[in-house]
């Protein structure tokens, strides 16, 4: 089973056993993979129909829920992590749904695009356009991302929110952390994993 | 139970030619109003091949006016015969597949399509039952269900599977019997009934029952039959069955013979008390077809297991620790345009399980159709239920769980 990279770094993170909630959770190949490897117990949220029908098919739990309207019917507390993988510039309040995630989950980790990579700097400021990547593929008319960020942004929603960080991993789309991403995180750093609990 | 002697070609992924079994019972079944039924009889239907360790079989709970024929075809001699009600998921190579599952249906106590009910026989009077006959629940139904499995040799159901009345007692299978079943199908359903739900119940029940031919139940005794109230009572629930949407795209194709969008029969007003519009005689087609074949009072009997099925009554109405001794997986679905039985509802059933730690995937299918959706082949609830049952089957042979 091939899975993306920032996801083959994140499992590292979860224990065996464990309640895992998979917010946007795609085909199911994550939470399919860490019922296979560590036998978590799984739940994923998603709202498109096709990868819905693919959870199915892989045995995968999945509930048909749009995350943009919140987490209130997940109790306080109900799972041991929380993911949410290359989505949090996608949501409409990528700040309530993190407060919903610490709220819902003991742990729980975020992965993001760091819009302050070097290459997206050198193209707004050179061509004066919105960066295009391969992790930003879309035209700025049609993306789904509402709401881009920098590692520096959310080191600062993580202090003003008095959220704590487990953890931060810095790595190219090899999920490769280099000697300069680690020194210049938000220059050289594509995406952002983060484990945080409060 | 198929048999060969086909006069007309069927589809191929029919079951077939099917033949109902009446299945005697003797032990005295306690009934949630405290009385009992010292003998019953159920009618059941069943489709595809027993598996050796008993482990293939899927039980279906009918709804409201369902019974025990959800497949295939009864009279080879009748061209015009439609199958079974779900008959759409059941056959090979269909959702409930019967190349690789035991399908088991039956018709509920109460009903009137074989199943000991109020038309019956009461051997203590020799004379049909009628308003005699005792208030059944749907925990009574499971009861008499659990029953059957034991009569069929069947420990454990690889799932138990039910729309809108039906999905009810999905749920109390897993609450009452949380070792024998493994996954649990709750579609288009409701953890109870709302009080527009019993309002619209109560208007059906009072059309039977003020039929001057109802003679308090006891219509048997007098050779009447109620024909009226029930053309009423169905024709008032046909309506909460179908959408807005639905009854528009019927009757409102805004042609020639159209008033305002909405189909008229003879193509003018009549400026009289008669029937004007295209939906008037349907529904009365609809209800007169039903008051053909049902009982009054089953039907009075199924509405009333409605209004009272509510599975937290022994939990403080807490709907989450009725499920707390749940131990199979669930799917619940509902469906975008039924008012009936709205998504809120299932989703109050999901949020219930996700708190009490269960597992549960759950889906909400665009539909125009309404409450009837969950009849329907609509292509998304289709390839879900495939998708699910495939899974289901995988565990039965062995796969990966």
């Amino acid at each position: 089973m091939m899975l993306r990279a920032d996801l083959l770094l994140i499992q590292d993170w979860i224990a065996p056993g464990s309640r895992v909630l998979d917010l946007g959770c795609g085909d199911g190949t994550f939470l399919a993979h860490l019922k296979a490897t560590k036998g978590v117990r799984d739940c994923g949220l998603e709202i498109d129909a096709g990868n819905i029908l693919k959870c199915l098919q892989a045995g995968v739990n999945v509930i048909e829920q749009d995350m943009d309207k919140g987490l209130r019917n997940f109790e306080s507390g109900s799972f041991d992590t929380v993911v949410l993988a290359h989505t949090l510039q996608a949501l409409h309040r990528p700040d309530e749904i993190v407060e919903e995630m610490l709220r819902v989950g003991r742990n729980c980790i975020l992965t993001f695009p760091n819009f302050a990579y070097w290459r997206h700097r050198l193209s707004l400021v050179t061509n004066g356009r919105m960066p295009k990547s391969p992790q930003l593929p879309h035209e700025w008319y049609d993306t789904p991302n509402l709401h881009h960020c920098t590692i520096s942004d959310f080191d600062q929603l993580c202090r003003s929110r008095r959220i704590r960080l487990v953890q931060r991993t810095v790595v190219d789309d090899d999920h490769r952390s280099t000697w300069p991403m680690r020194l210049w995180p938000n220059l050289f750093g594509i995406n952002a994993i983060y484990h945080i609990t409060r | 139970m198929s048999t060969a002697a086909a006069t007309r070609a069927l589809p191929a992924d029919s079951v077939g030619y099917v033949v109902p079994q009446k299945f005697h019972f003797d032990e005295p079944l306690p009934l949630r109003s405290g009385r009992t039924l010292e003998h019953y009889d159920l009618m059941v239907e069943t489709y595809g091949t027993l598996n050796a360790d008993r482990s293939n079989a899927l039980l279906i709970c009918h709804a409201l006016s369902g019974d025990h024929h959800a497949a295939g075809y009864h009279d080879p001699s009748n061209p015009k015969e439609k199958p079974g009600w779900w008959d759409c998921c059941i056959g090979p190579g269909k959702p409930f597949d019967t190349d690789r599952f035991f399908v088991v249906c039956l018709n509920n106590l109460g009903g009137c399509a074989g199943s000991t009910g109020p038309s019956s026989l009461n051997p203590d009077t020799g004379k049909p039952f009628g308003p005699d006959f005792p208030i059944v629940t749907v925990r009574d139904w499971v009861a008499a269900q659990a029953r059957l499995a034991d009569r069929l040799g069947i420990d454990c159901w690889a799932a138990v599977i039910g729309g809108s009345l039906g999905g009810m007692q999905v749920m109390r299978w897993a609450i009452s019997h949380p070792q024998r079943l493994r996954h649990a199908l709750i579609i288009a359903a409701a953890p109870k009934l709302s009080a527009q739900n019993i309002a619209f119940n109560e208007v059906a029940r009072q059309s039977i029952m003020s039929d001057p031919d109802f003679h308090q139940g006891r219509y048997y005794d007098f050779g009447t039959y109620p024909k009226r109230g029930v053309t009423l009572a169905r024709m008032v629930g046909h309506i909460t069955y179908l959408s807005d949407t639905s009854l528009r795209e019927k009757f409102g194709k805004a042609g020639r013979d159209s008033n305002f969008g909405r189909d008229l029969r003879d193509g003018r007003l009549s400026f009289g008390f008669d029937v004007d519009f295209q939906v008037q005689s349907y529904l009365q087609y609809k209800g007169e077809t039903f008051s053909s074949r049902f009982d009054a009072n089953s039907y009075l009997l199924m509405t009333k297991a409605l209004d009272y099925f509510d599975p937290t009554v022994d939990y403080d109405g807490d709907l989450s620790r009725a499920f707390t001794s749940s131990t199979c997986k669930f799917l619940v679905i509902s469906f975008t345009s039924d008012w009936r039985f709205a998504p809120e509802r299932s989703r109050e059933i999901v949020d219930a399980l996700l708190k009490a730690r269960k597992e549960v995937s759950y889906l909400e299918i665009e539909a125009a159709e309404g409450h009837d959706s969950f009849l329907l082949p609509i292509p998304r609830y289709m390839q879900t239920l495939h998708a699910y049952l495939g899974r289901v089957a995988a565990e039965c042979a062995g796969g990966t769980p």
